[in-house]
């Protein structure tokens, strides 16, 4: 029943010395942390004259102030959210705008975008800028440190802060088409959602997790949120561009838990120089935003002997959905798994009712991890936030297909707009894009639909290859070995990359306007 | 002829075009967001096809790869070490 940020104030005074983060060699204590923390929420109050519900938006990479603004402005009553730093100036004015942000974080680095996005947005009273203030700074800028310094040490405390329902953050997401949406949560569904998650991955206050992932993904972020429930250690870090400098972090900090997305497990699997010194600590691996083809399960299972691997899935709106046990794997490599602890899931049909095993329909989701809806947006909240079982509640619909098998295990179909139709026949791009990386030389796979008169779509595969020798004839035998004939690819296009979210999802939806022909609206890269 | 870094450059400039502003050569592409984790394989398999050389895995690092400064001097030596400069 308490707000989120009082676990940081428990970990402190458990354990003051344990470093909490480890970013760039240097160790941030619990203690540091919370002092940092408590003094960024002064500065919230003094500076900005910060009140409670205000929105503050934090636009800095991976790094220490990240975190401490986080803490910072949940202790000042305040509701975060972290912006990608790759945004572009339309994109964090719109943000800006639509939260109606009356703070902005930023750094240096940042500060041409943060500088012109804030200026458009009348909102904002004060800009924060981390690594010193550009001599361009506008008039409502601080540095990090001038901001900082207060002179009423503890006035951000001498305040109720509020209690567990309030707001305490919106994660911006976007679809494939409009603006993006702030999916509102609450301290509870914080808390809810991580302490189910932290139940099956076994966490305890000695893990050491190491994350390269953006924390303005909420799967990120959550790596940071559960470290500090935890009173555990998050060594984080920027990039996965290089994993020659990234991997040996896993080793020297003794790492126990190395959260993936699909596009790090595929380098990882291709690096030929791994040392079996960097997985020995790791006790587990988790994945998520797409699944996994089997063939990579496999070769980081080989990598990683000491780590249990879990296949998750999950949308921003409910944080996480569901895990697949990991002595599970082997015997269902294509499993998303089970509802997360504490919640419920079934597939329904468009009626809302669940439908038997084997039939596909949409995932529906019920528990106290599922969002308050989308901020200022009611229209798609009633879209996606529908009546529940008791007058009070609603439950989530995910938009996303799903099949049960007969022990209640969850398959991923795709998206409900994804599906393909050939020859009247229902085709996942997912079923075949798994078949095609089960070849070796494929690095990337996206199945798409080409409009034709007599198949209604023609399918096509666009291929990423490790090697010129792998061509087109070798990868249509492969599927007509592999897959029911309407399923086979009439055509195969190689490329050199696929574009994709910053989170690492191949943008499939891109690949299939361009075979319709049709403009694709600039789909937000920042918040997937 | 086009120098090696010019070769670089250019390849930067199309394959990764960014906001349109051409990287200084000692700018860092991942920090300035010209290149993610697919741009610097992209990057390394141009590297082979162009310049005839392979690159380890303990090549892909930041020294080597991070700037157009760096690619070239990294180019530049791997040739010379092959003995086709």
């Amino acid at each position: 029943m308490n707000r989120y940020e009082h676990h940081l104030t428990l970990a402190a005074a458990r354990r003051p010395e344990h470093a909490a983060i480890v970013h760039g060699g240097a160790r941030t204590s619990y203690a540091e942390l919370d002092a940092a923390a408590s003094r960024f929420a002064d500065g919230l109050v003094e500076h900005a004259a910060f009140a409670n519900g205000e929105r503050c938006v934090v636009f800095l990479d991976n790094r220490v102030e990240t975190a401490i603004a986080i803490f910072g402005i949940l202790r000042a009553g305040g509701v975060f959210s972290v912006i990608n730093p790759t945004t572009k100036t339309d994109k964090l004015a719109f943000v800006l705008d639509n939260c109606e942000a009356s703070v902005l974080v930023t750094q240096a680095s940042l500060a041409p975008v943060a500088f012109a996005a804030a200026a458009r947005s009348p909102s904002v009273r004060t800009v924060v800028v981390v690594d010193g203030l550009p001599a361009d700074a506008p008039a409502a800028a601080l540095s990090w440190e001038a901001f900082n310094a207060v002179s009423v040490p503890g006035c951000a405390a001498a305040r109720p802060a509020g209690i567990d329902i309030d707001l305490a953050m919106l994660v911006y997401t976007s679809g494939s088409t409009g603006n993006p949406k702030g999916v509102m949560m609450t301290h509870k569904n914080i808390e809810h959602a991580a302490s189910s998650i932290t139940t099956y991955l076994e966490s305890n206050e000695d893990d050491v997790v190491l994350s390269v992932l953006p924390l303005s993904f909420d799967y990120g972020l959550y790596q940071l949120l559960m470290c500090v429930k935890m009173g555990a250690t998050l060594v984080l870090e920027k990039s996965f561009a290089f994993p020659q400098k990234v991997l040996p972090l896993l080793a020297a900090e003794k790492v126990t838990g190395f959260p993936l997305v699909p596009t790090m497990a595929a380098l990882i699997v291709q690096i030929r120089n791994f040392d079996p010194a960097w997985a020995q600590s790791v006790r587990y691996i988790t994945n998520t935003a797409a699944a996994l083809p089997p063939a990579h399960i496999f070769k980081l299972q080989e990598l990683f002997p000491n780590a249990k691997v879990y296949s998750m899935y999950g949308m921003t709106e409910s944080k996480r959905c569901t895990w697949l046990p990991p002595e599970q794997l082997a015997r269902r490599p294509d499993s998303v798994g089970i509802a997360i602890p504490g919640t419920e899931v079934w597939v329904a049909d468009d009626e809302g009712r669940p439908v038997p095993p084997g039939t596909i329909g949409e995932l529906v989701v019920r528990g106290g991890h599922v969002m308050q809806g989308y901020w200022r947006n009611e229209e798609a909240t009633a879209k996606t936030l529908r009546p529940g079982r008791y007058p009070w509640e609603k439950v989530l619909h995910t938009g996303d297909l799903f099949r049960m098998d007969e022990e209640g295990f969850l398959y991923f179909v795709g998206r409900k707009d994804d599906i393909l139709k050939t020859r009247g026949e229902k085709v996942s791009p997912k079923e075949v894009e798994n078949v095609l990386y089960a070849l070796p030389g494929v690095r990337e796979a996206a199945l798409v639909g080409v409009p034709d008169p007599v198949l209604g779509h023609s399918l096509k595969a666009i291929i990423v290859r490790d090697n010129e020798d792998l061509d087109a004839r070798a990868i249509l035998a492969h599927c007509r070995a592999h897959l029911e004939e309407f399923m086979v690819p009439r055509t195969v296009e190689f490329r050199d990359s696929l574009p994709k979210t910053s989170t690492g999802k191949i943008r499939r939806s891109v690949l299939q306007a361009e075979a319709e022909g049709r403009a694709m609206p600039q789909e937000d890269e920042a918040a997937a | 002829m086009a120098s090696t870094q010019d070769t670089i450059r250019d390849f930067i400039l199309t394959t990764f075009p960014g906001d349109g502003t051409e990287p200084a050569p000692d700018t860092d592409l991942l920090d300035a967001g010209i290149i993610d984790s697919i741009g610097v394989l992209t990057l390394v398999t141009w590297l082979e096809e162009t310049f005839g050389f392979t690159v380890d895995d303990e090549d892909v690092v930041p020294e080597n790869l991070g700037s157009i400064a760096g690619i070239s001097a990294y180019v530049e030596r791997k040739l010379t070490e092959s003995g086709t400069a």
